[in-house]
């Protein structure tokens, strides 16, 4: 039997793998994407688990929505990707430096 | 209070306004695809007066008992309508100088109109969500709409680039949002804010409880503390203030600035009230580093939209610092600062859209030298709006940072207010930078307006009003008290 634990456990080490990701990554922008999308997954199984071990079934209908925003926050990232793409024919973080002060 | 636990159609007219709102934002989205070129003002008109229609359903429910609606999700209270009048209000405002840019820099698109609706849609499920889903879907709404408003002027690299980055900061502040929300959820067994209260105020101090509970509160401040723009979570700010075009850097740095506040209000003073203790400690730190940081970077701007973004920083500290006393009457206080922000962040942007032409964006402090010779009533109006900013008296900064330092000296925090005040003095220096540009300095350029006279006069009805609410603040002060 799995316990509550282990799934925050396991969400927890998602989280982290996410967020190290977000700030390590100093290359490519699509990784920042998967990276945030890590992120999501990690809460995603923290609210299925709590709901789970709690017999509330609050917890699965917040993931319905998280899922659904999700997808609508990658196609506005990619969007903004592809414009990023027209405009300086690059998509590496490295390119985004000319606003500073 | 009213406490509806179903679902009840009887009670949809108390979201009256959100449900127009919607209606309005199909029919605009859908109105805009069959206009021709010549009648593309049409989107325009019906946009303005969605947002007063909006308007005046929010002001009718005002009154109304507090009603907590649809299953626990939806709150329906003064603060709620009255935080709605004031954003279409200010969006109202925002629109008509909006309009002159988009003109000017031929970007203007029904788009920008429907996505503007759709945020301010955002900004109203924020302000009346009643549960942490309905808040993160609020937010949502509000953040989608503003990346894709920010990359509307998409043959501008700086404006792509600063999509880009508050994409990807804003996506990592929700994930850290949720994160908590899951935290608390998890602990409380509840995603309702009144069932969260009850079981923040009986759980024990130094508990299993309490330590859960706490830790996902550290994610939610952090979360809240990204959207509103707080040091250490302040990096997208300048960097989207100044890329974004002007009417979009407007619109994010007013309306959304209400909407934030009030989702701080419904969860840390609504939600977690029993826990003040260990959010304000949170709060202070933000507040403290904001006003720091914002004051003594802003000196070495030279682009003024991205001077406004660091000032911006450090209002919002002093907006946080209204929280950090922990009673009533500094609530209202912060609630008082966010609406007089707003005042000031209206004029002051719509100031650089005035002097804007096609392919001149009138965003370098040295645009504006001999401002006052060339056009001294505008110059005048730039000088009545930075001296507030400064919180010179007799302007409506004054008061607001009045009343914030009041709240926090008699909360007990004198060396924070000390300290404050300090900082307070040294951003004068670059507000009154501006000023010396306009009056003291000259320049062969003349920067002229072809904007129309309904930018001039409700530019000009703005800045008066920074005067005019400024000698009498009664009214606006007891109406921020009244809310809580």
């Amino acid at each position: 039997m799995v316990s509550l634990s282990d799934y925050l456990i396991l969400s927890s080490i998602i989280f982290c793998i996410g967020l190290a990701g977000i700030f390590i990554n100093r290359t490519n922008i699509i990784t920042l994407l998967m990276c945030v999308e890590l992120i999501l997954v990690a809460v995603n199984t923290n609210f299925i688990a709590f709901s789970h071990f709690l017999g509330n079934e609050a917890g699965q209908i917040v993931v319905f929505f998280i899922l659904t925003v999700a997808a609508a926050e990658v196609a506005i990232g990619l969007a903004i990707l592809t414009l990023l793409f027209r405009v300086r024919g690059s998509i590496n973080v490295d390119v985004t430096n000319s606003l500073k002060g | 209070m009213n406490n509806i636990d179903t679902f009840d159609t009887a009670t949809l007219w108390l979201a009256l306004p959100e449900i127009f709102l919607l209606s309005a934002i199909v029919v605009v989205l859908l109105l805009d695809l069959f206009l021709t070129k010549p009648f593309k003002q049409v989107t325009y008109y019906l946009t303005q007066l969605s947002l007063l229609i909006t308007a005046i359903l929010a002001f009718n429910l005002i009154g109304e008992p507090k009603s907590i609606l649809f299953g626990n999700a939806f709150i329906l209270d003064d603060m709620a309508s009255v935080f709605k009048i004031f954003m279409a209000g200010s969006t109202m405002v925002a629109l008509v100088y909006t309009r002159h840019y988009l003109t000017e820099h031929k970007l203007f698109r029904g788009e920008y109109f429907v996505l503007v609706l759709l945020a301010m849609l955002g900004m109203m499920v924020m302000v009346s969500g009643y549960s942490l889903l309905t808040l993160y879907l609020g937010l949502e709404i509000l953040s989608l709409s503003l990346y894709a408003l920010i990359a509307i002027a998409r043959e501008r690299a700086g404006a792509v680039e600063a999509a880009l980055k508050y994409f990807v900061l804003g996506a990592i502040a929700s994930g850290l949002l949720l994160y908590g929300m899951s935290m608390i959820y998890g602990i409380s067994g509840s995603i309702n804010i009144s069932d969260i209260a009850t079981f923040s105020a009986n759980a024990t101090l130094a508990s299993r409880e309490m330590l859960i509970l706490n830790f996902g509160l550290v994610f939610l401040v952090i979360g809240i503390a990204f959207k509103l723009g707080a040091v250490p979570f302040h990096m997208w700010v300048p960097d989207v203030y100044q890329g974004a075009p002007t009417s979009v850097t407007m619109f994010l740095s007013t309306a959304p600035k209400i909407a934030a506040v009030a989702m701080l209000i419904r969860i840390l003073v609504e939600g977690m009230g029993a826990m003040h203790a260990y959010w304000s400690d949170l709060l202070m730190v933000l507040a403290l580093l904001s006003i720091a940081l914002g004051s003594v970077v802003a000196l070495m701007q030279t682009n003024i939209k991205r001077m406004l973004a660091y000032s911006t920083i450090s209002h919002i500290g002093f907006i946080l610092l209204g929280f950090v006393t922990g009673v009533i009457s500094g609530y209202g206080a912060a609630v008082f600062y966010v609406l007089v922000y707003i005042l000031m962040s209206l004029a002051a942007f719509g100031m650089i859209i005035l002097f804007n032409k096609q392919g001149f964006e009138a965003d370098k402090i040295s645009d504006f030298k001999g401002l006052s010779k060339h056009s001294p009533w505008f110059a005048l109006m730039m000088l009545v709006i930075m001296l507030s900013m400064a919180g010179v008296p007799p302007f409506i900064g004054f008061y607001a940072k009045l009343f914030i330092l009041q709240q926090v000296v008699s909360a007990g925090f004198i060396s924070i207010a000390v300290i404050v005040v300090v900082f307070a003095v040294i951003s004068a220096y670059y507000y009154l930078q501006v000023i010396k540009s306009m009056y003291f300095e000259s320049s062969d350029k003349a920067m002229t307006t072809t904007a129309t006279m309904d930018v001039k006069l409700i530019l000009s009805i703005n800045a008066v009003l920074i005067l005019m609410v400024g000698i009498f603040p009664d009214f606006w002060i007891k109406l921020a008290l009244s809310l809580f």
